[in-house]
């Protein structure tokens, strides 16, 4: 997710709280400023709320007993779990991948820089199916690599451990994404004087680094776990369908959808939408939180003086 | 940024997390990403071309690049408007809609594809009322596009929303004062400078709806030459075990995929460069 570039957004938010004066020259007629209102209102409606609506409507057209056996049922609750597990491997795995990146690109100048920063969000512009592709490719019977652990009696495609690669692949860049500008905005003065001080590498990391980038940490583990449980179009290529055996939430919903169940997909479809909407707040309270203010303040004195 | 260039840099560490991050970044992506390269290479020319050029494939490549320009351009048009008001009006709900404009990114897209089926079928909540006007929106092309638009709707508006927010409103009002109408601030003061911002919204929109799987399948009926995207060819083609012409396909999209990702890239560098003049 692109974020506004920290300094600015306070900046803007600063001068509007200065109270300063309406300004008649910059202010929209009232029947373009109601136009507009009214045109973005359908607009949503039709294509963000609606949705989220007909989800638990449907969901809980059959009552709410059929809504809970859908969610209780085996199979339910065996892609439930498949999904939190990939959840647990790939998200840690990618936050530290996330914090080791950060900390190389926004604290050390490099030659490649650029071409880092270009590579790491090359799974953002690849198409799912393409990224599950990758694996089959790499790791399925018919390749090289994928023999060799065929010959050893280790499954990945069509198995278990495909669904967690392709998930990391696509959740790769997430965490890292978000962790880089923050990392940038909150400045290295601390660390340094940490440093200067005798701080060893882990004692300034734990004290100096990670309080300061706590709320962005968090955040980017909460959208890459979003992600990860969300992931339909990679997990779907290296899953193989095995009912009950390789499906994850999103996975049984299709499942589910052409077999006609549409109440027990909606239902399990519902605990989705219900961890999009918690991400969603959990975005809202976290962004704000990410780049500490007294620093940015700091930063914007420093704009101002240059 | 200038001022971390000439100091001596006394922080620790850099072997170490530069050296994790290129391994897992080879490990996780680039060596996966090799692989579709070297397979190309195992194809002749007549089987590359007979994959990536029949009439189903072409069919296909109509379909996704024009439904994605469809989906990217209606969020344009919508998201502009969605993040004008945002940050220049006051309305009750606000923060609300601030909030849900998020909502494609976080709603897995396997939901989006079962739930916008429902409402836009024959049956749906409005697909009821479209049907007598002869608009089939799902198992059509327009379905497509209607899936496009909703996945790629937060890349458009949180493109905008940050350069409009520290648009400096001094111009506006240097212009209303010089005269201009509210119009003419609009197309020849405001408008300019958005542009990057609204292009660059626009090609991330495009590469998203491009590569779309998840909530195109459900709604799009997946007929052959009618409503099959290129990723859902993909996937046929990999269900029928035909690596060869999976592999062709998917590298004509990682090529368009690679030349829109060097294209937003310059475009950002652009609009930055505009931002700080």
């Amino acid at each position: 997710m692109e974020q506004p570039p920290a300094g600015g957004l306070t900046f803007a938010m600063a001068s509007q709280s200065e109270g300063a004066p309406k300004r008649p020259g910059t202010a929209d007629p009232p029947w373009v400023r109601r136009t507009l209102i009214a045109i973005m209102l359908v607009f949503l409606l039709l294509f963000l709320f609606l949705p989220v609506i007909a989800v638990f409507a449907e969901a809980l057209k059959n009552g709410i007993a059929a809504y809970i056996a859908a969610i209780v049922d085996p199979e339910a609750l065996a892609a439930i779990r498949l999904t939190l597990m990939t959840a647990a491997i790939a998200v840690p795995l990618n936050v530290t991948f996330g914090v080791a990146a950060s900390w190389a690109i926004a604290r050390f100048d490099f030659p490649g820089k650029q071409l880092l920063l270009t590579l790491i969000d090359i799974p953002f512009s690849v198409s799912p199916v393409i990224a599950g592709m990758l694996f089959v490719l790499l790791l399925g019977v018919r390749a090289p690599l994928g023999g060799w652990l065929a010959d050893h009696n280790i499954r990945i495609i069509f198995a278990e451990p495909g669904i967690v690669l392709a998930t990391i692949f696509v959740t790769f860049p997430l965490a890292a994404r978000e962790l880089i500008p923050i990392m940038q905005a909150v400045g290295s003065e601390e660390e340094e004087a940490a440093v200067v001080l005798g701080a060893g590498g882990w004692q300034m990391f734990f004290r100096v680094t990670l309080p300061n980038v706590k709320w962005g940490l968090l955040y980017g583990m909460v959208l890459c776990n979003a992600r990860a449980m969300g992931e339909f179009g990679a997990v779907s290529v290296v899953s193989g369908h095995i009912r009950g055996h390789t499906n994850t939430m999103p996975l049984y919903v299709e499942i589910l959808y052409n077999d006609y169940q549409f109440a027990a997909a909606f239902a399990v479809s519902s605990l989705l939408t219900l961890l999009a909407i918690a991400t969603l707040i959990a975005k809202y309270f976290l962004e704000r939180r990410a780049v500490p203010v007294k620093r940015e303040q700091d930063d914007m004195a420093a704009k101002i003086a240059a | 940024m200038a001022t971390r260039t000439k100091r001596k840099n006394v922080l620790p560490g850099f072997g170490l997390t530069l050296g994790f991050t290129l391994a897992y970044l080879g490990i996780v992506v680039l060596i996966p990403i090799s692989t579709i390269f070297f397979k190309t290479f195992t194809l002749t020319w007549p089987q590359f071309w007979a994959a990536v050029a029949s009439p189903r494939t072409v069919a296909a490549y109509k379909l996704s690049f024009g439904a994605s320009v469809a989906g990217a351009s209606i969020n344009s048009v919508f998201g502009f408007i969605v993040a004008w008001s945002l940050v220049r009006y006051e309305f009750p709900g606000k923060t609300l809609i601030d909030v849900m404009v998020d909502l494609p990114f976080a709603l897995p897209t396997s939901v989006a594809g079962i739930t916008l089926t429902a409402i836009y079928a024959g049956n749906g909540w409005i697909g009821q009322y479209l049907a007598p006007l002869g608009i089939k929106v799902a198992y059509a092309p327009l379905g497509v596009v209607v899936a496009l638009t909703f996945v790629g709707l937060p890349f458009v508006v949180r493109t905008i929303q940050p350069v409009l927010e520290d648009l400096d409103q001094e111009y506006e009002e240097a212009a209303a004062t010089l005269g201009a109408s509210r119009l003419q601030t609009f197309v020849l003061v405001i408008a300019p400078a958005l542009i990057p911002a609204l292009l660059t919204g626009f090609a991330l929109a495009f590469a998203r709806a491009l590569g779309e799987y998840g909530s195109v399948v459900f709604i799009s009926g997946n007929m052959p030459m009618h409503t099959e995207v290129v990723p859902l060819l993909i996937m046929s083609k990999l269900e029928q075990f035909d690596y060869a012409g999976a592999t062709a396909i998917a590298v004509v999209m990682l090529t368009a995929s690679f030349a829109i990702l060097l294209g937003i890239n310059m475009l950002q560098r652009w609009s930055s460069r505009r931002l700080a003049a």
